[in-house]
């Protein structure tokens, strides 16, 4: 079984980290992504830029909003990762896949760091 | 981290959400600050205890008003609040209270925290002190350091600022759209202040002044988690991301400026560079181009260049002819001549700038490219007067540095005529800093 693991945190404050604070938590968490990626279990991992740079396109009709997905009474349910040209393209394909359905949003947010490691489908 | 190291990080991050609220309950600046001062203190002595709360502005904003109240409220003998120890453990009764803070408040309490830093009485330089102070936290001590000050003097400058906010009519109401869009342009102007007193090496460490650059974008962050629709906002962050972005490739090991063109690209940090990138792209969509934005564009191109040789100038005159139609000033011009000159030559950058002398006649920047241009159509000798005028208009030993550099260029073209000309080198302003 493939399991995702969800980042979450108050991206202020971890923009508020020195690139030393920053590094320690990477490193911290290398000794255990590092196992993995030698027994091949670690899949890719992504870190994505702050929400200011997210759009969210909601609905069937794809209507783009600025900013992320900050509903409560939704739920991540799974993501996608898509290489894209720009902006324009990446919510281009988003609101194509997404047509058609009622309710939930995509949030359309850059990666900034990937990896794509080596965990077996 | 360590728990203190970690509390601190959030403190500072809650600050400006939790000193504004707190300003809208207390319409007081001094009381405002204490309240979250001794909140912080709480803080300090009970999170390492009872895990830090998961909202850390709303437990602050709680603790702040509770400790300001404790006073009427043993007075009144009413209904008694939670404790902040009650707050940090119980889960429905932090909820609850985040969501009775009504989380629409904050955008306007910010905004308006940092609007009354804006004050238009204020000069800029007191404006960004005293932005620094309260909704940045920075301690006197780091202000005046970074504004090579006296504590004493800075402490006098911002007291007399706050005094004089304190007199104003703060504005408490909630603000109409066209005051909010209002607001935010002063906001950001001020921001945008605060990232050049930063980015121009006009003194200080380096260390210092990056930080205040660190914090221009932190703040600009702020504003646009709390606005995300404002294609300016986004404008603003981006061009702050992408001039730091350069900065690891400005000084060289001897601590001079090294100009754009000749800076190591790969020293450039990529990160924010394409966070700036991808900003730029979010905010075009909108359609409604500003001076930000503008500016944030030519940066961008910059950027996509791998070298200085491979930058599209053609784009980059483009972009300058949109700002001075959105902005026109001479400084502008100035600059769209620069593009110019690297698309058509020249002598049509030259017959650009010739026009702006009388306005520019104090700005170093306006007779280092006079003397670029004039040098590049051959016309050595006036290149050489503009150069040497350019010198003493020269803020910085580097931006003399540069000139010079530039003369002794000219010297070894004209070795001949050497003996006749006397290099006027006049004592630089803020070199001996």
């Amino acid at each position: 079984m493939l399991y995702a693991i969800l980042c979450y945190h108050d991206e202020a404050e971890v923009c508020g980290w020195s690139k030393e604070e920053d590094d320690a938590v990477i490193a911290k968490r290398a000794v255990v992504t590092d196992r993995l990626a030698v027994q091949g279990r670690l899949g890719p991992a992504a870190r994505l830029m702050p929400t200011t740079a997210a759009v969210t396109i909601r609905g069937g009709d794809s209507l783009v909003l600025d900013g992320p997905f900050a509903e409560t009474k939704e739920q991540l349910l799974g993501f996608y990762l898509i290489e894209c040209g720009s902006l324009d393209e990446a919510i281009a394909t988003a609101s194509e896949m997404k047509r058609g359905e009622h309710g939930g949003a995509f949030e359309v947010r850059p990666v900034s760091l990937f990896k794509p490691g080596s965990a077996p489908a | 981290m360590t728990d203190i190291a970690w509390i601190e990080t959030a403190l500072t991050s809650a600050r400006p959400r939790a000193v504004a609220a707190l300003l809208r309950y207390f319409h007081d600046l001094d009381r405002a600050e204490e309240a979250f001062q001794e909140a912080c203190l709480r803080a300090l002595k009970t999170w390492p205890v009872n895990g830090p709360p998961r909202d850390a502005s709303a437990w602050l904003i709680m603790v702040g008003r509770n400790v300001a109240l404790d006073e009427v409220r043993r007075q009144r003998k009413t209904q008694e609040l939670p404790t902040d120890e009650a707050i940090s453990d119980l889960d429905d009764v932090e909820s609850d209270l985040a969501e009775r803070l009504d989380s629409d408040h904050y955008r306007d309490d910010v905004l308006r925290l940092l609007f009354i830093c804006c004050h238009p009485d204020l000069p800029a330089t007191q404006q960004i002190a005293l932005a620094l102070r309260i909704v940045s936290g920075l301690t006197v001590k780091e202000i005046a350091r970074a504004f090579l000050v006296s504590e004493a003097a800075m402490e006098q400058r911002i007291t007399r600022a706050k005094q004089r906010v304190a007199t104003a009519n703060v504005p408490y109401e909630t603000p109409g759209a066209v005051e909010r869009s209002d607001r935010l342009g002063a906001v950001a102007a001020m921001l945008y202040l605060l990232f050049n007193e930063g980015y121009s090496a006009s003194g200080g460490s380096e260390h210092v002044r990056a930080s205040l650059c660190d914090e221009a974008i932190r703040l600009a962050r702020l504003l646009l988690r709390l606005f995300p629709s404002e294609p300016e906002i986004m404008g603003l962050t981006a061009l702050c991301l992408l001039q730091h972005a350069r900065a690891p490739a400005r000084l060289d090991a001897d601590g001079s400026l090294v100009l754009l063109e000749d800076q190591d690209r790969t020293l450039w940090n990529r990160e924010m560079m394409v966070e700036g990138l991808a900003l730029i792209d979010k905010a075009l969509r909108h359609r409604r181009p500003g001076p930000y934005q503008v500016q944030a564009a030519i940066a961008g191109v910059h950027a996509h260049a791998g070298s200085a040789a491979e930058t599209d100038w053609q784009e980059i005159a483009q972009l300058y002819g949109v700002l001075e139609q959105l902005q026109p000033s001479p400084v502008v011009t100035l600059n769209r001549a620069v593009a110019v000159s690297k698309v058509r030559g020249a002598a049509a950058a030259f017959a650009m700038i010739a026009p702006l002398e009388q306005r520019l006649c104090g700005y170093f920047h306006y007779f280092g490219v006079k003397g670029a241009l004039l040098k590049q159509v051959g016309h050595n000798a006036e290149a050489r007067v503009a150069f040497n005028r350019a010198i003493a208009l020269a803020h910085t030993p580097a931006e003399a540095a540069h000139i010079r550099m530039h003369l002794d260029s000219l010297l070894r073209d004209t070795e001949p005529q050497r003996r006749n000309i006397r290099i006027e080198r006049p004592r630089i302003r803020g070199a001996d800093k």
